[in-house]
Parts: C-alpha cells; sequence; structure tokens
C-alpha cells in the first residue's frame, strides 16, 4: 500500500482490477485481479515447505504475477520423514521432490542460491553474479547452524558426529553408522534448547533409531541427552517407549545434568554441564540453530538470530517489503514445523496479493498438525489453530491439543497410517509431488 | 478396519440427518446467522490442503478427499468432529474447533462447490 503513490492506486481503482477476490475462478478459488497484478513480481527464496508453498498459491491465487522462485537444489530432500528413513522404514529417495509441477503451474525457477539483497533498490543478488529485481521479496530460507556456539561442533564435527537435521548426506551418513554399528552399542542423541527446527524431531528420531535397533540391535542402547527439562509430546512419547521398547531409551533432562555442553568428535564423547562424560558408538548432535544466513543479509534478524515479523502479513518488522516465512522466523506459539511454514505461505500469499492492490490483509488463520511416528503402528500428533488476538499472535482457545493418553492400540495405528498419508498430501500440496 | 470406516460413515449420515432437521427447525432459510465470505472460507480451506491436497483432492492415502462431496455430509461431519460426536476421530476435532459454526458450514460450501477431479486450468490471457 505504502508503495503506491496516490495516482497509480488512483488509476488501479478506475481499472477495476482492485479488490480482494474480484473474481472467481470456476473452482471457487479467489483470482485477485490479474491485470492489477501484470509486470508485478514476486521473488521467492527458498524452494522448500515455505518458498514452494508460496510460490505456488501465489501463482495459482494471481496467474498474471511474475512470482521467482530461487533455490539451488534441483531436488529438495525433506527433513520430515528423514527419522522413518533412519528407522528403516523409508527409501531414501522417496523423500526427494523437484520442481516441475510448480514450473509447470508458471512460477520461473532460479536454480542458484541468493547471496545477498538490497532491500532499498528492491534487487538480489545471485551466487552467479547475476542480480534480480522484485516488488515483494518472500524469504523462505529455513535454519543455519551456530557452528562452534557448542563447544567442539563445528562444521567438519558433522562428518564424524552428524546433525542430520538438513537432510542430504548428513541423513545419509547417520543411516550408514547405524548400520555399521555392533549390537550391543550406544546411539547418543544430543538435543538442544528451544528455539528449535521441529520441536518433536529429536524425540521421534530416538524412537525410530530404537525401532531400528530393536528389530536389528536387540543389545543396543538410546541414550538422549536433553538441554531442557520438559519436550513437545512428553506424556506421549514416555508412554509410547516404555510401551514399544521397554528401557532401550533413556532421556536424561538438564536438571538430571542432561545439557551437554562440550563434544569430542573424534572420540565420539560428550561432556555434560556436571563434568559427566559419555561415550557414544554413534553420536547425533542437534546444534543451536538460527535463521538461514539470507535473513541476515536482507537485515531481517534481530539479536536472537530469528526474524520478527508483523502477525498478521509475516512482513519484516525492521524491513518493509521482505515478507519471512517458515523456520527463520519468531512465530510462537506455532512451531517450526514443515506444516505451519506451509499454511504461513498461503496467508503471506494472500497478504502480499492484498498488498499489491492497495488493501487491507485479510484476516489470517494458520494451522499445525505435527505427526511423531514412534513404531510402526504407533503415531501420536500435537495440533494447533492459531490466530492474532490484540496484535500478538496466539492458540484458538479452546483448540489444539495432543493425542490422547492412554489411548487404544488402534488409534495409534490409525494416526501412524494418517502420518504417511499426511506426508503424501503435504507434498503434493507443496511441490506437486509425493 | 473397513468395517470401522462404513460404521463411521452410516453415522455420519444419521448426524447429517438429525442436523439437517434441526437446522430446518431453527432456521428455515437454510442460511447461516453471521455471514462468512468465500474469501475467508477459501482462506480456511487452504489450511486443510495440508492433509487433503491442493483443493482437497486426494488419490487414495487413506486421508479422505473432500472436493465436490455433498454440502451436508461434510458439514455435518465438520460440526459432529466440533462436539465430539464423531466416532473414533483422531485429529479433527481439534482442529475445527480453532473456529466457528458459520466459518464450518461456509468451508463445507466451499468444498462441496469444486470439482471431485482438477480440470485445466482456463487459459484466458
Ligand atoms: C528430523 C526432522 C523431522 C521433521 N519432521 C517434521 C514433520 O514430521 N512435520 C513437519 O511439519 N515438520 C517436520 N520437520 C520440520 C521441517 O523440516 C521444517 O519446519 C521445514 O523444512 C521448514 O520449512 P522452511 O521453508 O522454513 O525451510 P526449508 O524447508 O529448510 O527450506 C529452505 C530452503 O531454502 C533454500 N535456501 C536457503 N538459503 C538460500 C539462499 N540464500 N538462496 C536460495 N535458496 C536458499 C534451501 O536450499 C532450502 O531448500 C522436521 C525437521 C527435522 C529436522
Amino acid at each position: 500500500m505504502k508503495k503506491f503513490s496516490l495516482s497509480r492506486r488512483e488509476a488501479l481503482k478506475r481499472m477495476g482490477a482492485v479488490g480482494v477476490g474480484a473474481f472467481l475462478a470456476a473452482g471457487g478459488l479467489p483470482v485477485y485481479g490479474n491485470r492489477s497484478h501484470g509486470g508485478q513480481r514476486v521473488a521467492v527464496i527458498g524452494g522448500g515447505f515455505g518458498g514452494a508453498t508460496a510460490a505456488k498459491y501465489l501463482k495459482r491465487l494471481s496467474p498474471g504475477l511474475d512470482v521467482v522462485l530461487v533455490e539451488p537444489q534441483k531436488r529438495y530432500y525433506t527433513c520430515p520423514f528423514t527419522n522413518l528413513y533412519l528407522g528403516g522404514m523409508r527409501e531414501f529417495e522417496t523423500l526427494g521432490h523437484d520442481y516441475r509441477e510448480l514450473s509447470r503451474l508458471g512460477v520461473r525457477i532460479v536454480s542458484q542460491t541468493a547471496v545477498d539483497v538490497d532491500a532499498e533498490g528492491r534487487r538480489l543478488r545471485l551466487a552467479d553474479g547475476d542480480s534480480l529485481s522484485w516488488d515483494r521479496l518472500i524469504l523462505s530460507p529455513g535454519i543455519d547452524f551456530r557452528w562452534g556456539e557448542l563447544e567442539g561442533y563445528g562444521r567438519e564435527a558433522a562428518d564424524k558426529a552428524p546433525h542430520a537435521w538438513k537432510p542430504g548426506p548428513q541423513s545419509r551418513l547417520l543411516r550408514r553408522q547405524l548400520l555399521e554399528m555392533p549390537d550391543g552399542g550406544t546411539f547418543v542423541l544430543v538435543a538442544p534448547d528451544n528455539p528449535f527446527r521441529c520441536p518433536p524431531g529429536p524425540y521421534e528420531r530416538v524412537s525410530m533409531v530404537a525401532h531400528y535397533f530393536k528389530t536389528h540391535k536387540p543389545r543396543s542402547k538410546v541414550l538422549l541427552l536433553d538441554a531442557k527439562d520438559n519436550f513437545s509430546k512428553q506424556g506421549l512419547f514416555l508412554e509410547g517407549w516404555k510401551e514399544n521398547y521397554g528401557d532401550m531409551i533413556e532421556w536424561v533432562g538438564r536438571s538430571n545434568d542432561g545439557r551437554v555442553v562440550r563434544v569430542n568428535a573424534d572420540k565420539l564423547e560428550v561432556e555434560t554441564e556436571f563434568g559427566e562424560i559419555h561415550r557414544a558408538n554413534v553420536l547425533n548432535v542437534v546444534p543451536p540453530q538460527k535463521a538461514g544466513f539470507i535473513a541476515d543479509r536482507a537485515g531481517v534478524t534481530d539479536e536472537s538470530g530469528w526474524v520478527p515479523v508483523q502477525p498478521r502479513t509475516f512482513e519484516s518488522k525492521q524491513v518493509p517489503g521482505i515478507y519471512v516465512i517458515g523456520d527463520a522466523t519468531q512465530a510462537a506459539p506455532m512451531p517450526k514445523s514443515g506444516f505451519v511454514a506451509n499454511t504461513q505461505a498461503k496467508v503471506t500469499a494472500r497478504a502480499i496479493l492484498a498488498d499489491l492492490a492497495g488493501e487491507e490483509p485479510p484476516e489470517p488463520t494458520w494451522t499445525n498438525t505435527c505427526y511423531s511416528v514412534i513404531a510402526p503402528d504407533w503415531g501420536i500428533t500435537v495440533a494447533g489453530v492459531y490466530e492474532v488476538h490484540d496484535g500478538e499472535l496466539r492458540e484458538v482457545p479452546g483448540s489444539g491439543g495432543v493425542s490422547p493418553m492412554g489411548a487404544a492400540a488402534d488409534f495409534r495405528k490409525r494416526e501412524a497410517a494418517y502420518a504417511e498419508a499426511w506426508y503424501a498430501a503435504i507434498a503434493q500440496d507443496t511441490w506437486g509431488s509425493r | 478396519m473397513r468395517l470401522t470406516t462404513v460404521a463411521i460413515a452410516v453415522a455420519a449420515l444419521a448426524g447429517a440427518l438429525a442436523l439437517t432437521l434441526r437446522h430446518a427447525g431453527a432456521d428455515p432459510s437454510g442460511e447461516d446467522i453471521v455471514p462468512v465470505s468465500n474469501d475467508r472460507a477459501s482462506a480456511i480451506a487452504m489450511t486443510c490442503a495440508n492433509c487433503h491436497g491442493t483443493d482437497g483432492r486426494l488419490e487414495s492415502t487413506g486421508i479422505p478427499s473432500i472436493a465436490g462431496k455433498p454440502e451436508i455430509v461434510l458439514r455435518s461431519q465438520l460440526l459432529a468432529f466440533q462436539r465430539d460426536e464423531y466416532p473414533g476421530a483422531t485429529v479433527m476435532p481439534r482442529l475445527v474447533k480453532g473456529y466457528t459454526e458459520e466459518e464450518l458450514a461456509a468451508v463445507a460450501r466451499y468444498f462441496a462447490a469444486l470439482k471431485p477431479t482438477p480440470e485445466e486450468p482456463s487459459q484466458q490471457p
């Protein structure tokens, strides 16, 4: 709105192009006045859950808009279900998705890394030196690691003690280490303090490792050293671990000296706050995190390393015209999940189209459902619905929550089956593939 | 598993009938008291796509496809979820409690109006 001169806005109004949902497509989807967005460009950096969804829905809602997606990878591998891959329940390649469907929809794909953003000049610079202009920019760069913040855990340490918290070679390395580990060995997972990508992720991971051990290396142990005293779906995980794995999984919270302060990747040893040394056969360190580096370059991060956003639209609080979605944002109480990134993308796509048309953003609504698979027949969920209330994000009172404790086996089994179905659905909704 | 599905479908239909009657009594016009715009309905519907596929269309994955289902069925199912009256429900009750009855009715109407299978987008310039 603020970027239009009055005369331009007036001109658009006279053309009848202003007005959210002015046209309805055959399917019932509102089409935001094609003509008003013709020639306008929205660039999206990052083709993960947030970025790919944003590009797709921008194009669906406003076919005349020029939508450019900047993503260096030709094939994106999801973090969701890497744990199932580690547990032997999934082939790695089933986690890969490409951009053909988005391209078919008319999204322009630029297979490069964006290395810098000029907010004032409304341009971004690509790794090959080229640059690209935009009218609005969406960043969905995911996370980067704070290498070295956990003593002894720098980039090179990850070659020996993988994080596998970004998918690809790291996930394969961890799987190979599990396959090579002798029966009777110990798998140690180091979990970080909040906030971090996928709050239930570490707990699903140890579940899947335990599943693999139970079926292939039953004398082995799983130790989870945690920088926190509470975690997502805690009661349900503890119940599920006991039922499925007896006492194979040991969780040590912060007050019981679970916080790791030093890593020795060569010796596969970690040291906790009060000086206890734990030795692993396979060591998986989930390091502290921050927004992907391009958010820094764009000037949208604050001292926390994450991105503060306007609650209604997810436009940066610091730099107008740049919108940020997904894991990079401070969006509590929404978790950093792929599901949330997908629904944030849709809200932000509509907000940008409204802004380009000189309209107020529509009332937002976001949802989340995080499935965790504890065993092949044992799934659990946490769900949430979010809104803006008094200028703040909050969970809609009375909605959301976790699966019931002590539920029947059939309930757990159906949530496990729905987890698989959810994966296929969100992959289709995000990249158009499964 | 299959029997449960049939039982749920039957229960949902029975619920649908009961609801039609209830609503017919309360509001003969069949209109919602608080109007919910199609725009709002489509915003909510987009969050459904996460599990039910873009536009509510899915090839059999275990989660039902919802595009083009009869409005009365969708509406009564959504309201049954909201009232914890849907046998065997897992995550849906927790999600639909984030919306008003009127919003759910509008979402039901929205999906009912969609074609069950996608049509090629009309190539209008
Ligand atoms: C083990 C594990 C399990 C998980 N399980 C689930 C689950 O079951 N359900 C769920 O909802 N979520 C799950 N998550 C969380 C989910 O992976 C993230 O929340 C999600 O990926 C966030 O999406 P995003 O778009 O913010 O970032 P990403 O999906 O990471 O996408 C970022 C993209 O941006 C690209 N990029 C970064 N910088 C640049 C740049 N400068 N230029 C161009 N491109 C760039 C990257 O290549 C990447 O493709 C899990 C995570 C982990 C680690």
